[in-house]
């Protein structure tokens, strides 16, 4: 596909301008005999990552409809993981745990590979739902019950089915757009992190006003609104990628990208109750998959369903 | 080559990669650097995991030289226990049980730090399944800093395996684990028995970052 191409060719150029910058930036700091500034140590870190996300995307794309479902599972433990390890739990959970793991993440993706949509949307919200207290009360461990329960719905939920919703846009049959699914992935994931990179530019360049103190101390008004105004932008630019006009692309990438927001907001709400300040360590710079995943988590869904009502 | 060494080096190979994969373990050496110097790394016990996930945190050459110190009476029970414990996990087994043993534990784990080996200890001498961070130290650790002063003592805080892999499951749950490294502790001039097992005690607590966060919040 033409569009393919194009689109890692434009990623390669992106990423080529962000090292070079970061490179002529740590010159210029490091002639006047400084040590290199935390920001642009950090900088570095996080442009390395994306190179290396970039790469695991790129493969997995090149494997098509499996590479992107085993990409998501993956995203899916490694998020559910971080997730897990900042809960209460108790020795009774271990077999809940071992299922959430071993059983409903498979389970989840295997229903997309085999295109069954109908158990795909309910599996999780219905049936997990329910079983999963219900195996909590059998191993008859009553201690902080409800929080308990609560915070493994939550987990899966965040970590596994709305990550899902990311590879379920390959199962939309879009008239006009067939086998094109991969795009529409592209697309949605272009504007979602690009949003984040946006944001968190503006943010550093323009940055005043915070838009909610109490929980993160790097998201201000002047990054979120000229984040997203950009983010729309790029959206509206990738239109080629999806089977959206330009209007409804950027439209649609300012959804996903105040969704997007909002995922960031209430992750951090998290790890501020929970006394840390990443999810992880699995990408350097970044934090845990969590922290780079966290904007997905709540764009995916909402863009499916969205496509899938108008357009599939 | 007889093939017992190779089978320990794949299996040890091995069993650290598992370790990183499940848990992602990172090392946090917070009062000590990783060294050439004879080391014996004393840790919180709550999991059969947890010297796999020590000895995974350590440079692949101490990790080879580095033997964990664990209870015959459980791992003689059976053969296929012993033939795990002696050919693959290549641990030290010493008797607990203090009235009707024939070999004087101190005597083994000495001529193992006698061949160059470092050692991996649980002062707790046993799993810890109780609701306390760590139990009662017994005296092997003091005794080991008195007769060998030379080798340095690390306390390792051995954080979520206990969770990861509770006693009596087979099974590891995924969750991320970190090993905190802390400064040696030595056994300081006329230090009796019971002060320095509680001053080692009290440097091994010290590590846990919940113990640190309780303190923060006073």
């Amino acid at each position: 596909m033409a569009e393919t191409i194009w689109l890692f060719l434009g990623l390669l150029a992106v990423l080529t301008v962000a090292s070079a910058i970061a490179t002529v930036l740590g010159w210029k700091s490091t002639r006047k005999g400084d040590a290199l500034p935390s920001t642009l140590v950090n900088l570095n870190a996080r442009i390395k990552a994306w190179w290396i996300m970039i790469a695991a995307i790129s493969i997995a794309f090149l494997f098509g409809k499996g590479g992107v479902i085993l990409l998501f599972a993956f995203v899916s433990f490694a998020a559910l993981r971080e997730y897990v390890t900042l809960t209460h739990t108790r020795r009774g959970d271990h077999w809940i745990l071992l299922g959430m793991f071993l059983v409903i993440i498979p389970v989840q993706y295997y229903l997309l590979w085999i295109d069954w949509y109908g158990l795909f949307a309910i599996f999780v919200p219905v049936y997990c739902f329910l079983a999963m207290p219900a195996l909590t009360a059998i191993s008859g461990d009553t201690a902080r019950f409800l929080e308990r329960v609560s915070e493994q719905q939550w987990g899966i939920m965040l970590s596994v089915y709305c990550i899902s919703h990311v590879p379920a846009l390959l199962t939309l049959a879009i008239p006009g757009f067939e086998g094109k699914g991969l795009l529409l992935i592209a697309f949605l994931i272009a504007t979602v992190q690009g949003s984040d990179v946006l944001q968190y530019v503006f943010g550093k360049l323009f940055g005043k006003r915070k838009v909610a103190p109490k929980i993160s101390p790097s998201k201000t008004w002047e990054g979120l609104v000229g984040g997203i105004i950009s983010a729309s932008l790029l959206g509206a630019a990738l239109f080629w990628l999806s089977p959206f006009t330009p209007l409804q692309a950027g439209l649609m990438a300012a959804l996903s990208c105040i969704m997007g927001f909002f995922g960031g907001l209430v992750a951090s709400a998290i790890k501020r109750d929970r006394g840390v300040k990443d999810w992880g360590h699995m990408i350097e710079g970044h934090g845990g998959m969590l922290d780079r995943a966290d904007s997905l988590v709540f764009a995916a869904p909402v863009f499916f369903h969205i496509v899938r009502y108008f357009w599939a | 080559m007889s093939a017992k060494p190779l089978l320990r080096r794949t299996a040890a190979v091995a069993l650290a990669g598992l370790a990183r994969a499940v848990t992602g373990v990172r090392p946090i050496w917070q009062g000590c650097a990783p060294s050439d110097r004879q080391r014996i790394y004393f840790a919180n016990h709550a999991s059969h995991g947890d010297f796999i996930l020590l000895s995974a945190c350590l440079p692949p050459q101490e990790r080879e030289r580095t033997r964990a110190v664990a209870g015959a009476d459980y791992w003689r029970k059976n053969r296929i226990r012993h033939v795990l414990a002696r050919d693959i996990l290549n641990t030290v087994l010493v008797d607990r049980n203090w009235v009707e043993r024939k070999d004087d534990p101190m005597t083994i784990m000495l001529d193992v730090l006698k061949d160059g080996h470092s050692l991996i200890i649980f002062p707790e001498g046993t799993r810890n399944m109780t609701d306390e961070s760590l139990l009662r130290f017994r005296s092997g650790i003091y005794n080991l800093a008195l007769a060998r002063p030379d080798v340095e003592l690390i306390p390792c805080w051995i954080e979520n395996m206990s969770r990861v892999l509770p006693k009596g499951a087979f099974l590891p749950v995924p969750l991320l684990c970190r090993v905190v490294f802390g400064e040696p502790v030595m056994l300081g001039a006329g230090e009796d028995r019971h002060a320095f097992l509680d001053r080692s005690r009290q440097a091994l607590l010290e590590l846990n970052p919940e113990h640190q966060r309780a303190l923060e919040r006073g």
